[in-house]
């Protein structure tokens, strides 16, 4: 059967047609969407861990058991999942263990652009890059066998237009595979020194019989379509050459990202008078044919930067433009921003009215920087908020801990938000934490946590008690507050930042976005009352802007969260079921 | 036959990812190569959002470049003037006239540009402009102004009227079908 399926999507039939028994992940864009729509098949135990270094080790756990295994993330999400990585490229597996990991060229939603290749190449491990989403269901499928027969870990590496684009998918059966037998084999899976060094000559054979099937894998692939250009590209670039270039050159189409042919490249180069690379990222294909004296251009044409594209291509190679039409205009941006409604946006307007300095982290409220509220100094990583603030507050000293707060919301926290208030309580600053609970992994799309009570299946499942949970680790001032009182909040945050001992506020309100989350009616603006002192539009809110000289909220968006309504000191916005 | 590229643009939160999943459908129901291209993740949060549909005998890239477009259907005015310059030569705009702020907008920084309607018209382009909102209120949603362009598009595409029915009925959840295809009519009939 035939059905248009996002990459992801595909990604997830191919773990089920594969019999993939165990699926454990982190969510992060864009890769979320491969274990959610696993979960809905009932042969594949599916959940969401932590984080990305816990679901690598439940991978690895259930492929060392004999089952064949999965975890996936986006590409930062390795660089948390590296450690077991690099030692599970030396174990080796029992039952077949495919890794998926999503790139994100352009940063549609992420706070670097790293390629994860160098992690393949740093680990020494088979990676695989398909190009649509056929390919997904397919290379999977070939991942966990090439898994089994080279006992290796497989990365099958996506990227954001890989994973987010649906194309036509042939849907099989599953095959089921048996469990293999899990006999205990100190030499293979205890890696203490003695051990690892044994296996790391392994490794290296390995990789060089690896290097043996790239030469002849039919997942490397030439179209020789005759010509004097040659052009070597993988994963999305062969989508966008093709679409640039069609049947005007010949192509060597790499489905393996790790490790690359030799003389394979070598011999495809030797047919044209020249041979273009074509890469997203780094020069990773590039480097290698210049390593091995094939004379190739890559990057100087297309840079390192961002995403590439069909009409890059044909600019770059045939100095073809399109032509169009646009305005003479000042279009104004359209960044993204909170929702109305958003529990964040009462903290972050606290934090900006009393000019406090915020350690930030990843998630929605990373938005808490954008104009208006401005009300972040820092964002680089999972947890960093936390950790950063306590040596922020270390080089500075009093001065900064009365100035200053980290923001880090309830999965972020579960991620590793927790070994850093463990050393601001052992290591002792007198920080303080606001975690921002909105009961939801909320940037991904709403992916239950430890903290929600619920597990992928929507099952209920153990909570984490987050005030228990603080006060466990030595924060003695812990509290409680309700984002959508502005008065309330912004008490808390002054009284914390006083105190001379670390402390956590957790700001507690379910996303608007929920759906079980019942909205008030839309709020109205009383014009008569309105003195346009555009006090309301200081909290960002979508929904409110200036029209005629007067303070006016849009009402199919607003959520009557009442924020705006406790800022204006005029009365002028009201409840009334939206009837002005 | 020669692949052809149409655009869902509007701002997150206003139903492209239904609007593409519609024409997905219907696309593949004819036999076509289909690609649809989304944007997940952040820049859903009320940014600026694309969505890329592409169909033919065999597509490649599921990315829209500028110039490409066939059409572009916008679900807000603002959006249709950004994304204007995808349009190929001779193809279709079709915009709700509705106007949603940008931050930069709210917080006074810049301003929304007047008259867009008429200036996009001037551009020569077959550019027009569907009181959508006020369609999809008379539906029984304001949130159906996605359907409501959908069935704009329906007419500048030559498919069977059946195919987009069972798209719909597959596409939407039971208790919304009726006020869809309310939508879609309105659409079609403007």
């Amino acid at each position: 059967m035939k059905k248009l399926m996002l990459g992801n999507e595909a990604f997830a039939r191919g773990l089920y047609e594969a019999g993939c028994k165990v699926a454990s992940s982190y969510p992060g864009t864009p890769s979320t969407e491969i274990t959610e729509e696993a979960a809905k098949y009932d042969e594949i135990y599916c959940e969401w861990a932590p984080n990305e270094k816990v679901a690598m080790e439940v991978a690895i756990g259930a492929s060392i058991a004999g089952a064949r295994a999965f975890c996936g993330m986006k590409h930062v999400g390795l660089n948390v999942a590296a450690d077991p990585l690099y030692t599970a490229s030396y174990t080796g597996v029992n039952g077949g263990l495919v890794i998926a990991v999503a790139d994100d060229p352009g940063m549609h939603s992420s706070q670097n652009e790293q390629d994860s290749r160098h992690h393949a190449i740093a680990s020494k491990v088979l990676m695989l890059e398909p190009s649509d989403s056929q390919e997904c269901k397919d290379y999977v499928k070939e991942g966990f066998k090439l898994s089994e027969e080279f006992d290796t870990p497989v990365i099958v590496r996506l990227s954001t237009r890989v994973s987010h684009s649906q194309s036509i998918v042939d849907v099989l059966d599953r095959e089921e595979i048996p469990l293999k037998n899990y006999s205990k084999n100190i030499p293979k899976y205890v890696m203490m020194p003695a051990m690892a060094r044994g296996r790391h000559v392994f490794v290296e054979e390995r990789i060089k019989r690896l290097v043996e099937f790239a030469e002849k894998s039919p997942l490397n692939k030439i179209e020789d379509n005759g010509g004097k250009i040659g052009v070597i590209t993988s994963g999305i670039c062969y989508q966008y050459a093709k679409e640039a270039l069609g049947d005007s050159v010949s192509y060597l189409k790499l489905g393996i990202a790790n490790p690359l042919p030799v003389e394979l490249i070598k011999n495809f180069a030797a047919k044209f008078e020249t041979v273009y690379v074509i890469e997203e990222l780094d020069d990773i294909i590039e480097t290698h044919c210049k390593k091995h004296g094939i004379n190739v251009k890559g990057k100087e044409l297309f840079g390192f930067i961002g995403e590439l594209s069909q009409s890059i291509i044909a600019e770059k190679l045939l100095g073809k433009t399109n032509e169009f039409a646009a305005l003479d205009e000042n279009i104004p941006v359209r960044p993204p921003v909170m929702c109305a409604g958003c529990p964040h946006r009462g903290v972050f307007y606290a934090l900006s009215k009393n000019n406090i300095t915020v350690s930030g982290d990843i998630g929605c409220y990373t938005l808490g920087a954008t104009a208006p509220l401005s009300a972040m100094d820092t964002t680089v990583c999972m947890g960093a908020s936390v950790s950063g603030l306590h040596g922020f507050n270390k080089a500075r000293g009093e001065e900064a801990e009365k100035k200053s707060v980290a923001v880090i919301g309830d999965s972020t926290f579960i991620h590793s938000g927790i070994t850093g208030l463990i050393n601001i309580a052992y290591n002792a600053t007198n920080s303080t934490v606001i975690i921002l609970d909105n009961s939801i992994t909320g940037m991904t799309g709403h992916q239950h946590n430890p903290t929600t009570g619920y597990n992928i299946k929507g099952d209920p499942a153990a909570k984490v008690d987050l005030e228990k949970l603080c006060r466990a680790v030595g924060i003695e001032r812990v509290r409680v507050v309700d984002p959508y009182s502005l008065a309330q909040t912004e008490a808390a945050i002054k009284e914390e930042l006083a105190a001379d001992e670390p402390s956590v506020i957790i700001a507690r309100r379910p996303c608007a976005l929920l759906k079980n989350v019942k909205h008030k009616a839309p709020l109205y603006v009383d014009k008569d009352k309105c003195k346009s002192c555009k006090a309301c539009l200081k909290i960002g809110c979508p929904c409110i802007s200036m029209k005629d000289g007067k303070a006016e909220i849009e009402q199919t968006q607003c959520t009557g969260c009442g924020i705006c309504m406790e800022l204006c000191k005029f009365g002028a916005i009201k409840e009334n079921g939206g009837k002005e | 036959m020669e692949t052809k590229s149409i655009m869902i643009v509007g701002v997150g939160g206003q139903g492209s990812l239904l609007a593409s999943r519609l024409l997905g459908n219907v696309l593949l129901s004819q036999g076509f190569d289909v690609k649809v291209s989304e944007v997940h993740g952040m820049s859903q949060r009320g940014g600026s959002v694309v969505t890329y549909v592409k169909y033919g005998d065999k597509v490649y890239s599921p990315v829209i470049e500028k110039g490409e477009a066939d059409a572009i259907i916008a679900f807000e005015q603002l959006e249709a003037a950004r994304w204007v310059p995808y349009l190929k030569k001779g193809g279709h705009l079709i915009f709700s006239t509705q106007k949603l702020n940008p931050m930069p907008v709210i917080t006074g920084a810049a301003s929304y540009p007047e008259n867009i309607p008429e200036k996009l018209k001037a551009l020569g382009i077959d550019a027009i402009p569907v009181d959508a909102l006020s369609l999809a209120k008379e539906a029984g949603s304001p949130k159906a102004s996605n359907v409501v362009l959908m069935g704009v598009l329906s007419t500048k595409m030559g498919f069977p009227e059946k195919v987009w029915q069972d798209a719909l009925e597959k596409c939407v959840p039971a208790k919304f079908l009726e006020m869809n295809k309310k939508a879609f009519e309105l659409g079609k009939n403007s």
